[in-house]
C-alpha cells in the first residue's frame, strides 16, 4: 500500500490517539511541574459596632486574575515529586536514619501515601496475575474434558465475572461479604466470632480485593487457554499415549508447549490491567486499608474540595514510569523477534 | 471423542466434575443472589439474624405485604432518576461503538495491508498506549477541558473513550484483516476500483464477523468505564456506573441501600443478555488477539 493511501486510512485513528493519548501524557508531565497558586491575602478593616479590627482575607479577585493568567499554576520544578505525598525523599531519608530495624523502616515508609499505594498495587499485580494463569488453565483443562452439552452453559456462567462492570462486580461481592450479607454472616457463624468483619482488618481487605481480582480475571485466562486447547492435535496426544506417557506427562510435554505462548499473552494483558487496579477499591470502600496508584490520582482529582492537578499529574507520571518498567521486557522481546524475522 | 487419548479414569472424571461445578457456582452465585435480593427489602437482603430470611422474605412480607417488592427499582429509577443515567449511557455507548469501528476498520485495514516497517511500530506504539492507566490520561485532560469549557459534556467523554479504545480496536481489527486474503482486494483494484472502493465494497462485506466482535468489546469498554466518565461528566450527564458510585455515599446515609442494589442489577441485565446472544463472538474475540497476534 503506498504511503499516501496508508496515511489517509490511518489518519482518523492516529489523530484520535495522538490528541487524546499522546498529548495528555505530555500535558501530565507539564502539569506535574506546576503547583496551585499561593493564596493572595489582603488585609481588610472589619468595622462593627465595637470598633474596627483588621482581618486577613483571600483576595478572590486577584486569585481569579492570577488563575486566568497562569491556568497551570506556578512553576514548581520537581518539587511535587519529592514532597511528602509522592516520593518523599526527606521522609524516607529520615526514616532510614532514625529507624534501627528493617521492619521499623518499612513501616515508616509504608505510612507515606505514595509508597502505601505502590505496595498495594504491586502486591495486587504480582499475586493476582499468577493465580489467574493457574486457575484459568485448570478450569480450561476441566471444561475441555466435559461432555459437549455442558460446555456451552459452563462457558456462559464463566464469562459473567469478567464481562460485568468492575465497579458493579465488586459491589456485588462487597454486599455479600458485608457483616450483614450472606457470606459475611456465614463466616461469622463458622468462626463463631461476631466481631469478624472483612472491612475492619487491613489484612483481610487486601485478601478480599485480591479474591475479587482473581474472580474477575480468571474467565479471561480460561477462555484464552480453552481456545488454545482446541488447537492441540488429537494425533499427538494419542501418539504420546502409545509411547506410554501418563496423563500428567501428556499435559506437561504435549499440552504445555501449545499453550505457553498464550500464557505470555495473558500475562502481558493481566500485568497491564492489574497495575491499573482502581474500581474494586471504590466498590469495596477499601481506601482506608488499601489504596492503589490509580485511586490516589482519582482522589486528587475528585476527592476533596480543591482539585490538586499538580499532585495528580506527578502521581500519573510516576505510574506511567511504572507501566514502562513493566512493559520493557515485552518490548525488548518483540524487538528481538522482529529483527530475527527480518534477517 | 472416544479415542484413547481422551479416556480418563472414573476418579478424575468425578474430581473434574466437582471442580467445574464449584467454579460455576463461584462465578454465577453472586449474580443470582443479588438479582433475587434486589426484590426484597434491606432487612432481608442484609439480614444479620438469619440468612434464610432473604429466601423466605420474612421482613419483605412484614413491611410490604408481598413476597417480592419493587421498592428498590422504584426508588432508583424514578426517585433517584436512574433512567436519565441509563439514557446517557445509551447515547455514549452507541456513539463510541460507531465512531470506534469507523476509525478502527480504516486504520486496521491500512495496518494489515501495509508491508512497511512503520506499520509494525505503530502497532507497538498502540500496545504501549493500551497499557496506559486511563486515570493518568484523564488527569491530563481535566485542566484543559475546564479551560475550554467542554468539561461535563457527553460529547467530550465520547471522543475520549473513542481514543482510549483505539489501540485495542486497531489490534483486533488488524488481526481480523490479516485473515482475509490479499488477492480479494487486489483483484478488485485490478478491475478498476480505487483502494477505498475495494475496501468499502469488497472487504467490508466479508468483514462483518470481525466488526461485530470488535464492536462488542468497544461496547463493553464504553459501558463498563468508570475512570473516564466519573471524572469527565457533570452530575446531570452522569452515565450509569458513576451514578451507581454516587448512590453509594448518599443511599447509605438514608438507608436506601436497596436503591443501589436495584441499580446494580439494572446495569448488569444488558450485559447478561449480551453474553446470551453473543457468547461465540466474545470467545472468538478474546482468542483472536492471542492466537493470531
Amino acid at each position: 500500500m503506498p504511503h499516501k493511501t496508508f496515511m489517509w486510512f490511518i489518519l482518523p485513528s492516529a489523530l484520535a490517539m495522538f490528541l487524546f493519548i499522546f498529548v495528555p501524557i505530555i500535558s501530565v508531565i507539564v502539569q506535574s511541574m506546576h503547583i496551585e497558586h499561593e493564596q493572595v491575602l489582603i488585609e481588610v478593616e472589619n468595622c462593627g459596632p465595637f470598633g474596627c479590627t483588621p482581618e486577613v482575607n483571600v483576595d478572590q479577585e486577584a486569585m481569579r486574575q492570577l488563575r486566568e493568567e497562569q491556568p497551570l499554576g506556578r512553576f514548581n520544578g520537581l518539587g511535587t515529586y519529592t514532597n511528602r505525598a509522592h516520593l518523599a525523599f526527606d521522609e524516607v531519608g529520615e526514616a532510614w536514619a532514625t529507624q534501627d530495624t528493617w521492619s521499623g523502616f518499612l513501616s515508616a515508609v509504608y505510612n507515606l501515601p505514595f509508597y502505601k499505594a505502590l505496595s498495594f498495587t504491586l502486591t495486587f499485580t504480582f499475586v493476582v496475575t499468577p493465580l489467574v494463569l493457574l486457575f484459568g488453565l485448570f478450569i480450561a483443562l476441566g471444561v475441555n474434558s466435559l461432555p459437549r452439552v455442558f460446555k456451552g452453559p459452563t462457558i456462559f456462567v464463566s464469562l459473567l465475572p469478567m464481562i460485568v462492570t468492575p465497579l458493579v462486580g465488586s459491589l456485588i461481592l462487597f454486599w455479600m461479604v458485608d457483616a450483614e450479607g450472606v457470606l459475611g454472616a456465614a463466616l461469622q457463624n463458622i468462626f463463631d466470632d461476631n466481631s469478624l468483619s472483612l472491612k475492619a482488618s487491613p489484612w483481610l481487605t487486601w485478601v478480599m480485593l485480591m479474591v475479587y481480582g482473581v474472580w474477575s480475571s480468571t474467565p479471561f485466562a480460561f477462555v484464552v487457554f480453552y481456545a488454545g486447547l482446541q488447537t492441540v492435535p488429537e494425533d499427538t496426544l494419542e501418539a504420546a499415549s502409545l509411547d506410554g506417557a501418563g496423563r500428567w506427562q501428556k499435559v506437561r510435554y504435549v499440552v504445555f508447549p501449545y499453550v505457553a505462548p498464550l500464557a505470555v499473552f495473558i500475562t502481558l494483558i493481566q500485568l497491564m490491567d492489574n497495575f491499573r487496579v482502581f474500581e474494586p477499591i471504590v466498590g469495596f470502600s477499601a481506601q482506608a486499608s488499601a489504596t492503589s496508584l490509580s485511586w490516589v490520582i482519582f482522589n486528587d482529582l475528585r476527592g476533596g474540595d480543591v482539585q490538586l492537578f499538580g499532585s495528580a499529574a506527578a502521581t500519573s507520571v510516576l505510574t506511567i514510569c511504572g507501566v514502562a518498567i513493566l512493559l520493557t521486557p515485552v518490548l525488548i522481546r518483540t524487538w528481538r523477534d522482529f529483527n530475527r524475522k527480518r534477517v | 471423542m472416544a479415542s484413547k487419548a481422551s479416556q480418563r479414569s472414573r476418579g478424575l472424571v468425578i474430581l473434574t466434575g466437582v471442580l467445574i461445578v464449584l467454579w460455576a457456582v463461584i462465578a454465577s452465585f453472586p449474580f443470582l443472589w443479588t438479582l433475587w435480593g434486589s426484590f426484597k427489602v434491606q432487612g432481608d437482603f442484609f439480614s444479620k439474624a438469619d440468612w434464610t430470611n432473604a429466601l423466605s422474605g420474612t421482613r419483605t412480607i412484614a413491611e410490604t405485604g408481598g413476597y417480592f417488592t419493587l421498592n428498590g427499582y422504584e426508588g432508583a429509577w424514578i426517585e433517584k432518576e436512574f433512567w436519565r443515567a441509563a439514557l446517557n449511557t445509551m447515547i455514549v455507548v452507541v456513539c463510541v461503538v460507531v465512531i470506534s469501528l469507523t476509525f478502527g476498520t480504516l486504520g486496521g485495514y491500512a495496518l494489515a495491508r501495509s508491508g512497511y516497517r512503520y506499520a509494525f511500530w505503530l502497532l507497538m506504539l498502540a500496545l504501549v498506549f493500551r497499557a496506559m492507566p486511563h486515570i493518568t490520561l484523564v488527569s491530563g485532560y481535566l485542566l484543559p477541558f475546564f479551560e475550554w469549557g467542554v468539561w461535563g459534556r457527553l460529547e467530550t467523554s465520547i471522543i475520549v473513550l473513542v481514543a482510549i479504545n483505539q489501540p485495542f480496536t486497531l489490534w483486533m481489527l488488524h488481526s481480523f484483516f490479516l485473515t482475509i486474503p490479499k488477492d480479494l482486494d487486489e483483484s478488485a483494484m485490478v478491475d478498476g476500483c480505487t483502494r477505498f472502493q475495494a475496501f468499502r465494497h469488497v472487504i467490508i462485506p466479508v468483514m462483518w464477523p470481525g466488526v461485530i466482535t470488535t464492536g462488542l468489546f468497544s461496547f463493553l469498554l464504553a459501558y463498563n468505564d468508570f475512570a473516564v466518565t466519573a471524572v469527565l461528566l457533570s452530575q446531570d450527564n452522569a452515565t450509569m456506573v458513576p451514578k451507581i458510585a454516587s448512590f453509594l455515599g448518599s443511599t447509605f446515609e438514608e438507608g436506601n441501600v436497596m436503591f443501589a442494589v436495584a441499580a446494580v442489577v439494572s446495569a448488569t441485565a444488558p450485559l447478561f443478555v449480551l453474553i446470551l446472544f453473543f457468547q461465540r463472538q466474545i470467545v472468538s474475540g478474546l482468542t483472536a488477539g492471542a492466537v493470531k497476534g
